[in-house]
This record gives C-alpha cells, structure tokens and sequence, in this order.
C-alpha cells in the first residue's frame, strides 16, 4: 500500500502541485491521467524522490515519511521499496540486458550475484526477452529496451512500481506490445502500479482507479466508470470529450 | 655523416634510452597515473557539486592551468625550501606533473561525466543504488571511454613535458643528451636524435591508445560514410 498526503511542489514561484492525496492498495493499478503540463510526472516522480517534494506525507507498507524533512538513509529506504519504468527507459549503456537488471540486485539490495542472475533470466523470460539478454541497449529496439526496464522494474521487487509514460517514446506499432506486458503484469501478478499515460483506452482497461490530475490538483477519481460516466468537473469532461469516440466502446 | 659523428650518435644512443626507461618512463607514468586519481576525484567532486571541496578544486584547477608548468616545477623545487620544505628532485617534478595532469584531465573527465545522459543515472538511483554507485558502476566507464583520445592527448604531452625537469638537476633523457652534447659538441645531430627518440615513446603510446579504444569499444556503432 502506498499512499501520499498533501503532496506539493513548486520550482521557484511557479506552483507544479498543489495538495495531492493518493491512496494505492496493494495489488492495485492507478492509473494518472490529465492534459500534458498537469504535474502528472512530477507527482510520479515525487514518490520516488527524482523530484523532492516541498512537503507531504508518504507512507510505504507499514512506514510513513515526512517529505519536508528526509534524511538520506529515508530517501534510499524509499528508493528501494520503489522502481520506476521510465519514458526513456533509462537503461545503463554499458551494461548488457541481463547486467542492467543484475547490477541493482547485487548493488542495491545485496543479492549474491548467481542469484540475481536467476532473477533476471526469469524476468526477461516474462517480457520474452530470454534469447536478447546478452545485447547492449544500443543493439535492442524501443520496445526492446522497454521491456527490460520493465524486468528490471520488476526483478527488484519492490512495493509499487511507477510507470512514468512507458510507452510515448516507442513507435506506433510496438506500443501494443509494451501495453500488453504491462497489462499483464497487473492483472496476472497483482504487482502494485501507478501508471502515468496518455494511453487512454489502455488506462481504462487496466486501472482499478483513475486519478485526473490538472493545474496541480486531483480534480477526480474513482473507477473507470465512475470517472467517465458522472465527471463532476468541466475540465474533466473537456478533456475526456476529446477522447469521446474512442471511449464509447469501452465503457 | 662523418664516422666521427656517426659514433657518437651511435654511443649515445644507449645512453639516452638508458636515461628514458629509467627516469623519464617512470616518471611519466607514476605522474600520469597519480594525475588521472586525482583527475577523477577532482572531477566527481565538481559534478556533484560537493560544498566547499567543490570550490577548493576549482580553485586548484585555475590555478594549475592558468600558470607554466615549468615555473610550477621551480617554485616546489627551488621554493618551497625557502619555507623549510626541501623536497628532492624527482619527488617535486612528480608532484608537479601529477597536479598539472590532474587539473587538465579533470575538465576532461568532468565534460565527458556531463555528457553521459542524466536518465541512466535517475535509472540508477532509481533502482535503489547511491549516488557514489551510479557514477561508479554507470557514468565513469562511459564517461571514460569517452574521454579515452582526449587523455592519450595529455599523456603524449607529459611525456614530452618530462623534458623540462631536466631543469629542476633530474637526469632524464634531454638532461642526458646535454651533457653528451656538452663533450662532443655536436648539438644538431643529438637533439634530433633524442627528439626521435620522443617520437617513437608517443608512437608507442598512440598504438596504447588504439588498443584502449578496442578494448572498451564495447558497442560502439561505427558509422558508414557513403
């Protein structure tokens, strides 16, 4: 379970979120949705402390954390019960597929090496990258690479795991690909998820609670049907009419 | 080429070499070595910005830069006794070289840490590793092999910049070819052998280099010109 209370953060004078609540259960999808500049990837990026918060309050599983004031050892504690699958991927260039899930479970959580291998083969197994786990990033494709960020997400095990975009860098064709594995691993595995994306459709069929997220604010949320049969707000319902079409056959 | 010349160029030859691979060799190599420590460290410390260390090295790689090297080598060996601080010939010169190398290959090192992407590192930590890690286990050997040709260039420069410890009493091998000079008064000949014997150190060195890149060239994409 994770769950944050009263997230803000600003740069400067310019305000990015304003009072963010968040509550994920365990086993269960959030998805983030909301127009581009919302603060979507920020308050993502918040939970894992990419970004630092003003203030707020985070508590992970059993543990909470005041966000103003995070010694070191909070922010690496955090760190570790997190992982992040990244728009860009974020791969180590000079690691190899199988080297980039292994180095954080040897490194970060102290798993000796001939078992952080089993759990890596096992992972890129799962994403059906078994017979590519000796290639550098730069020999696989987007969604190759994606896909081993997402073993590597996976392989640590951690409480949540936050998708920040994963799919709006990949070519058109190989979106459908990435979608289904996250989809999977929602469904399948129960694996906690907050998922920032601009994939609509994909939000619907795989959240268990949608979060429209605007100016900063959490304007709505509640289940897919909720959120898009009776949105209370007018800007949720300007945004969603953009998608009206695609939408109808969903709900 | 008269005999008379042609032996001494001959004679002097092994002890040239002889003053090569016994002074100016090491001494390149322990300050080269010294020099890329220092170089890295100097370099982490300025990427991540550390309070007051931060602005110290700044400070040294200024002023290391902005002086000559040769008056570097003067001030530890023949000034610093004026505070009571004798230190002996080649000590000073390794000092000096190391801190010299250490201020160029630092900004080497800290252009080549910035240009890997900032994403790998946000992966990194991402995943739980420290910052010290990340820069450890992703960053320095890219940044690394980024930088491999432009560190050949300041190693091929320090062992030709060896030369001026000749001036601080140290016999390398410009001292050494004073000297015979200094008896047989053939200058023109000598120097132009020791200056070819300078040569074929840096061509060694430019195959070293060749076989680093190789080496480290772990996927590089070589790029096709039509």
């Amino acid at each position: 379970m994770i769950k944050l209370q009263g997230l803000y953060k600003s740069y400067g004078a310019k305000k990015i979120l304003n009072g963010i609540d968040l509550e994920v259960n365990k086993g269960e999808t959030v998805a983030i949705i909301g127009p581009s500049g919302a603060g979507k990837s920020t308050a993502l990026r918040c939970i894992n402390l990419l970004e630092s918060p003003d203030k707020g309050t985070l508590t992970i599983g059993e543990k909470s954390y005041d966000l103003s004031k995070l010694t070191n050892k909070d922010i690496l504690e955090i760190r570790k019960s997190t992982a992040m699958v990244f728009q860009n991927f974020s791969l180590f260039e000079n690691k190899t597929a199988i080297q980039n899930i292994t180095l954080p479970l040897i490194k970060a959580k102290k798993i000796n090496k001939a078992e952080a291998e089993e759990i890596a083969l096992k992972n890129l197994e799962q994403v059906g990258l078994s017979d590519w786990k000796d290639h550098y990033p730069s020999q696989l494709s987007g969604g190759q690479q994606q896909r081993v960020g997402i073993a590597r997400a996976l392989a640590l095990n951690p409480e949540v795991i936050l998708f920040d975009e994963p799919t709006s860098a990949l070519d058109p064709e190989k979106v459908q690909d990435v979608l289904e594995i996250i989809k999977r691993i929602s469904k399948e595995q129960h694996i906690t998820s907050v998922i920032v994306t601009h994939e609509l459709e994909f939000a619907l069929d795989v959240a268990d609670k949608i979060v429209f997220l605007t100016d900063g604010r959490i304007i709505e949320q509640g289940t897919a049907k909720e959120v898009l049969k009776n949105p209370k707000d007018e800007r949720t319902i300007k945004f969603l009419g953009h998608f009206a079409d695609k939408l109808e056959y969903v709900i | 080429m008269s005999a008379r010349l042609l032996e001494i160029v001959i004679n002097a030859f092994p002890n040239i070499i002889i003053a090569g691979i016994t002074v100016t060799v090491p001494l390149t190599l322990i300050s080269f070595a010294i020099g890329m420590v220092l170089a890295i460290l100097v370099a982490v410390v300025r990427v991540l910005n550390i309070k007051v260390l931060s602005q110290f090295f700044r400070f040294y790689v200024w002023v290391f830069r902005g002086t000559p090297l040769l008056v570097q080598l003067f001030i530890i060996f023949y000034g610093l006794p004026g505070v009571g601080l004798n230190i002996p010939a080649l000590p000073s010169a390794i000092i000096a070289f190391s801190l010299n190398v250490g201020a160029y290959a630092s900004e080497t090192i800290r252009g080549a840490i910035l240009s890997v992407p900032k994403s790998q590192t946000e992966g990194a930590i991402a995943c739980g590793l420290t910052s010290w890690q990340a820069i450890y286990h992703i960053v320095l050997p890219q940044a690394i092999k980024a930088c491999i040709p432009a560190l050949f260039n300041t190693f091929i420069s320090l062992v030709k910049d060896t030369s001026l410890a000749a001036n601080i009493t140290i016999t390398e091998m410009f001292m050494k070819t004073q000297r015979i000079v200094a008896v047989t008064y053939e200058p023109l000949a000598l120097y132009i052998e020791v200056a070819l014997i300078y040569l074929l150190f840096s061509t060694a060195l430019t195959y070293l280099q060749k076989y680093a890149e190789k080496k480290l060239s772990y996927n590089s994409r070589s790029v096709q010109v039509a």
